[in-house]
Order: C-alpha cells, then sequence, then structure tokens
C-alpha cells in the first residue's frame, strides 16, 4: 500500500528516518533546515520505534554524538546548514579517519560565512573534496525533489554502512524548505543490540570474553600504519567509484547541447530544455544525483555526441571543475551561476546556453 | 618453617594486578598519576563485574593512548569532545555504564561547552578528569587549569591573570548544575589518597547504576615532566600549590 503525503522536504527526510530504522538524530537549529528537528520531535520516534532524538549544544557535539552512536554500530544522522557544516568538519574526518558510517543532511545556504538563509549550491567542493582535513571523501548524494529527499536517507544509511563512511545528502534551502508529494517507504525495523553486533563486528559494543577489547580510533602514531590505513581508505573510494556512480540522464539520446547541473538547478534545467526544445534546440540534462563518486564516464561518453556543455550551479563554479576533468579538452564547457541566495530562472539559463554554448566560439 | 608453596595459595592473596589492565608498558612518565587512576577504574570494573558492560571514552592529551592500556571496548574522541560521544553512546545503550577520561586541556578548555552541556542534562554517566594544571602531551603548555604565578612554556614568566586570565575551577562550576549528582575532588599521591579516589570513582559507578545522573571525579594531579620536577618534589608542590587553590573532598554529595 502506497502512503503519499505532501510535505517539505525537510519534513521528508525526518519522516524517512524514523522509518529507515534509524537510532539517533542529533542536532541543533538551523534555518533553512529546522523542521528537521522539529518534526522529530513533534512525532515522538522513541514511541514509534525507539529512536532517539536529541538537540545539542551545538553542531560540534552534534557530529561528535553522532561519531558516538556510529561507534557502537548504530545507525545515527544529523541535518544542518552550511555554517553548521562548517563546524562539524573536524567530525566528519574523524568518523572518516576512524571509517564510521553515518548520515549528515546539509541543506545549503549562501555563503562564505553566515551569508544568508537562501538556497545555494556553494559547497559543493567541501562536500565532494573532502572538507575537513586528511584525505578522504564522503558519499555525497544530491537529491532533486522531495521524493529523493525520502529516498536519499535509507540509500545514505545503507551505502554508510556499506563502506563504514560518513555519506553526506547535499540539499538545499529550497529543496528542503517546499512542499511535493512523497511516496514513503515502509518502515524498516530498527537493529537489535545482537544484530549490530553480528553486522557490525568492529563496533565498540563492550568486550566480551571471547573477542580482544576494540578501539574506535583515527589516530596512527606509526607512520608506517598511518599510510597503511590511508591506503585502505583510498581503495575503499576506488570502490565506491566504481559501484555507486548515480546519475539521471534527461532527454539525452539526440541532445546536441546538454545541460550538467544537480539539485535544484536540474529542475531549472529541464524546464529550460522544454522552452529551447520548443525552439527546436537539441537539449539535454545530464543530472549527477552522486556529487561523490562523480558520473564522469558518461559524461566522457556523451562528450563523443553532444557539441557543447553548460553547467548551472548556484555557486561560482564548482562542480564545473569536475566535468571538465571527465571531458579533458574534447567539447567546451562552461558554467553558468546565481550566488548568495539567487535562483537562476529557465528563460535566464536557456539564454545563457544560446549565448554561450550553442552561437559561442 | 612455612615453606613458599605453603605462602603462595590462593587464599593468602593480598594484591593481585588486575587482568583488566592490557599488559603493556603505559606510555606515561615515570611518578605520572594517570597509571594508578587507570588501575583504579580497572580494579572498580573488575569488582564490579562490568567489564563487558562497560564503553570508555578517550581523550585528546596524554591519555589519548589509554585505550590501548583499558581492556574494554572504548571510543577516541576528537580533543574535547569525549562528554558528547558519551552522551550518544549512553543514550542509545542506556544499560551501559559509559565513562570519559580527560585532561583539564580537552575538559575545561577546547572541551568546556560539551562538559557543562553534557553536566547540565545530566546525562547518565562518570567523567573522570585529571587536572595537572598543564598540556602535558604538547609539552607542557598553559592550561586552563595551571595556577597564578605558574611557570609553563606558554607562560615562561609564569602566568599573569591580568593578560592570560585565571584558571578555571570547572569541578565547582559544574557543581553548580542540577543535572550532576556528585562531584568530588581526589588525588592518588599516597595510598591513602589512592583508596578515597577509588572510593570516589566506585561510588560514581554506583551512581550511574542507579540512573541518578552525572557524577564527576576529578583528582589532581601531578606532572614531574611539565613541572620540571622530580616524581617526589612534584607531589610536594602539588600539595603546597595545587591543594590550596584545588581543595580535596566532596563538593556535592548525592541526595538521598
Amino acid at each position: 500500500m502506497k502512503e503519499l503525503r505532501l510535505m517539505k522536504g525537510n519534513e521528508a527526510v525526518a519522516e524517512a528516518a524514523i522509518r529507515a530504522g534509524c537510532d539517533g538524530y542529533f542536532g541543533y537549529p538551523i534555518t533553512p533546515q529546522s523542521e528537521v528537528l522539529e518534526y522529530l520531535m513533534a512525532e515522538k520516534p522513541e514511541e514509534r520505534t525507539g529512536m532517539i532524538v536529541l538537540q545539542a549544544e551545538s553542531e560540534l557535539a552534534s557530529i561528535n554524538m553522532v561519531y558516538g552512536g556510529a561507534g557502537i554500530g548504530k545507525k545515527v544522522m544529523t541535518s544542518s546548514s552550511s555554517p553548521g557544516i562548517s563546524l562539524m568538519q573536524e567530525g566528519i574526518s574523524y568518523m572518516a579517519g576512524a571509517e564510521l558510517p553515518g548520515l549528515i543532511v546539509n541543506v545549503v545556504r549562501g555563503g562564505p560565512g553566515l551569508g544568508t538563509i537562501q538556497p545555494s549550491q556553494a559547497d559543493y567542493f567541501q562536500s565532494t573534496k573532502g572538507g575537513g582535513h586528511g584525505d578522504y571523501h564522503c558519499i555525497v548524494l544530491a537529491p532533486a525533489s522531495v521524493q529523493e529527499m525520502s529516498d536519499h536517507v535509507k540509500l545514505g544509511f545503507d551505502l554508510a554502512f556499506k563502506y563504514r563512511t560518513p555519506v553526506i545528502i547535499q540539499s538545499d534551502g529550497a529543496i528542503g524548505q517546499m512542499m511535493e508529494k512523497v511516496e514513503l517507504f515502509e518502515s524498516i525495523p530498527r537493529w537489535t543490540d545482537d544484530e549490530i553486533v553480528k553486522m557490525s563486528p568492529w563496533a565498540a559494543t563492550g568486550k566480551p570474553p571471547e573477542r580482544n577489547h576494540l578501539r574506535i580510533t583515527s589516530l596512527n602514531l606509526v607512520p608506517e600504519l598511518e599510510e597503511e590505513l590511508n591506503i585502505r581508505l583510498q581503495e575503499k573510494y576506488r570502490r565506491i567509484e566504481a559501484g555507486e556512480v548515480r546519475y539521471e540522464e534527461i532527454s539525452c539520446d539526440d541532445a546536441e547541447y546538454l545541460f550538467v547541473a544537480y539539485g535544484l538547478s536540474s529542475r531549472i534545467c529541464q524546464k529550460a530544455i522544454q522552452l529551447g526544445r520548443e525552439k527546436g534546440l537539441k537539449l539535454g540534462l545530464l543530472r549527477p544525483i552522486t556529487l561523490y563518486p562523480f558520473p564522469s564516464e558518461i559524461l566522457w561518453k556523451l562528450s563523443d555526441r553532444v557539441k557543447g556543455i553548460l553547467c548551472i550551479e548556484m555557486s561560482a563554479g564548482q562542480m564545473v571543475e569536475d566535468v571538465r576533468l571527465a571531458v579533458k579538452d574534447k567539447i567546451r564547457v562552461e558554467h553558468y551561476g546565481r550566488f548568495g541566495g539567487i535562483i537562476p530562472s529557465p528563460e535566464e539559463v536557456l539564454k545563457v546556453m544560446m549565448n554561450k554554448i550553442i552561437g559561442g566560439k | 618453617m612455612i615453606t613458599k608453596p605453603d605462602i603462595i595459595k590462593p587464599e593468602n592473596l593480598v594484591y593481585k594486578r588486575t587482568d583488566l589492565m592490557v599488559d603493556t608498558t603505559l606510555s606515561y612518565c615515570p611518578g605520572c598519576g594517570h597509571g594508578t587512576v587507570h588501575r583504579i577504574i580497572m580494579e572498580i570494573l573488575e569488582e564490579m563485574d562490568i567489564q563487558q558492560e562497560t564503553i570508555g571514552i578517550s581523550p585528546v592529551g596524554c591519555s589519548v593512548l589509554a585505550y590501548d592500556f583499558l581492556n574494554i571496548d572504548m571510543l577516541g574522541a576528537a580533543h574535547g569532545r569525549a562528554p558528547a560521544i558519551a552522551t550518544a553512546v549512553k543514550r542509545l545503550m542506556p544499560h551501559k555504564f559509559v565513562f570519559t577520561y580527560q585532561g583539564d586541556g580537552d575538559l575545561a578548555a577546547i572541551g568546556t561547552a560539551e562538559t557543562i552541556h553534557a553536566c547540565n542534562r545530566g546525562e547518565n554517566i562518570t567523567i573522570i578528569f585529571i587536572n595537572n594544571g598543564i598540556y602535558g602531551m604538547t609539552g607542557g603548555q598553559m592550561a586552563p587549569t595551571t595556577l597564578p604565578g605558574m611557570k609553563s612554556s606558554t607562560s615562561p614568566y609564569g602566568r599573569d591573570v591580568q593578560t592570560m586570565g585565571n584558571p578555571l575551577k570547572i569541578t565547582e562550576l559544574v557543581a553548580q548544575l542540577p543535572g550532576t549528582c556528585y562531584v568530588t575532588r581526589q588525588s592518588v599521591h599516597t595510598p591513602v589518597n589512592v583508596r578515597r579516589t577509588k572510593k570516589a570513582i566506585r561510588k560514581a559507578f554506583d551512581l550511574q547504576k542507579q540512573n541518578k545522573g552525572l557524577s564527576f571525579v576529578e583528582v589532581v594531579s601531578n606532572c614531574n615532566s611539565g613541572w620540571k620536577m622530580t616524581p617526589v618534589k612534584a607531589n610536594k608542590w602539588m600539595e603546597e600549590n595545587m591543594f590550596p587553590f584545588y581543595p580535596l573532598g566532596d563538593i556535592k554529595l548525592p541526595q538521598e
């Protein structure tokens, strides 16, 4: 039986967390994502599933609570918006180093600094290139609808535990705040403590007589051991790059010119494609669903067929660097973006496509 | 005539190194109090038979490697964040015993917010706080608890409270918060003090078992390397200078 609801993106994240068998949510209020914590507090998930919800004293505390919950093998998450996510980078780096699974939702707003509370995509570098110190990546999912806000919570937990790595859902203030129809997935029961011991033998759940004591840490004072860890992490990232790339091709079959955009920008590009095709322009869209791992291979293939690419991002041009790396110098790749919470219109991006790519030299 | 086999019998055993200490060399300087406090905690876990039920959180500082020495499952925290980590562990596994082990820089400088809020929420955990008034691991810099006038590598002419601020009596501070149920200050520099500290930590774990809220045990300790003294002189200096500023004894007792 399908359960359909009209929800805000942030509410969909919260409801999906309860349904995904999440054990604990730890967060701190910040616009435009506070509805996640508000929804969870109102919903009393402790009564529904036993899930714990705690308002922490800061984003620093929140992410370290996630570290603690992850360290004992629990399904735990936090959410915030850009300035709060900056504060969390310490904990995310420690989680990557200690190989802990966890879900971090970033409902991005304009920056730098305190910036604005309106939507932005300017946290792409931070999310996909590491963010904190050291050589690491988080898997980054980019929902473009309220439906995906829900679906990516479940997917995010699956990936986090499959690879023992933090996963970021990179949304934005518009996807978080807007209301759309969402089909909710059926609830998954929370893992029992016995299941956790069996599934996650690395988790520090209390030392029984039959095994050695476990240490959750990202510290190696011996450089050879730290190099070993780094090699293991890099091997893990190569596996992720080989197996977890997700993207959507929209009108790509006969496209001569391609938009590359994710999240809210991809929705705008879809409308621009429609407007362009009415004028006889063969436009398509490649929408990365995973920002890391990035869909480089399909872009390389598409660049054999299309004549030019326009990246639309609500930033000064961050993803465009990965697009250029993917297609090398084969075809023209340009960027167009707006900043500070301004969302470009479909007409605006179509005009740029026509001037910069189709008519550009 | 009593022979050696007559003496070595289980019923004659008066002291045994607890198996809950890993059989390895500690990374601490000779004369340091950390090893003693480690042993006390492990003895208590053994006596309460809760090795499997206990999860410890180690800090950043000299005791960063505590998880190598304590034969229990442990999580190594980012600097100062142990109380936040302990909060999540305890809330997600309320039947476990959860404690943090932190130094003064970790607990009273970089982790002040995490410390105060875990205490104020009344998390049902135990915080063990080793205060030696200095950053030991990084080479003897000024700590939040460094005494006025006390020399360190970053206060080479002595702590000038006018420009460097005052030492923070965080233990008295957390005792004011409704979430703490038991707050005490002890030391481990003499056998009698070791016994008192052991009693205090045992009490803290007993209170956690009874879901009474947060217990906070400060152990005023020495740092002969950082203070640049012999172990014996460091203990004497501690008695003469640290104890007047950080007086030993219970600060807050659990309400019946």
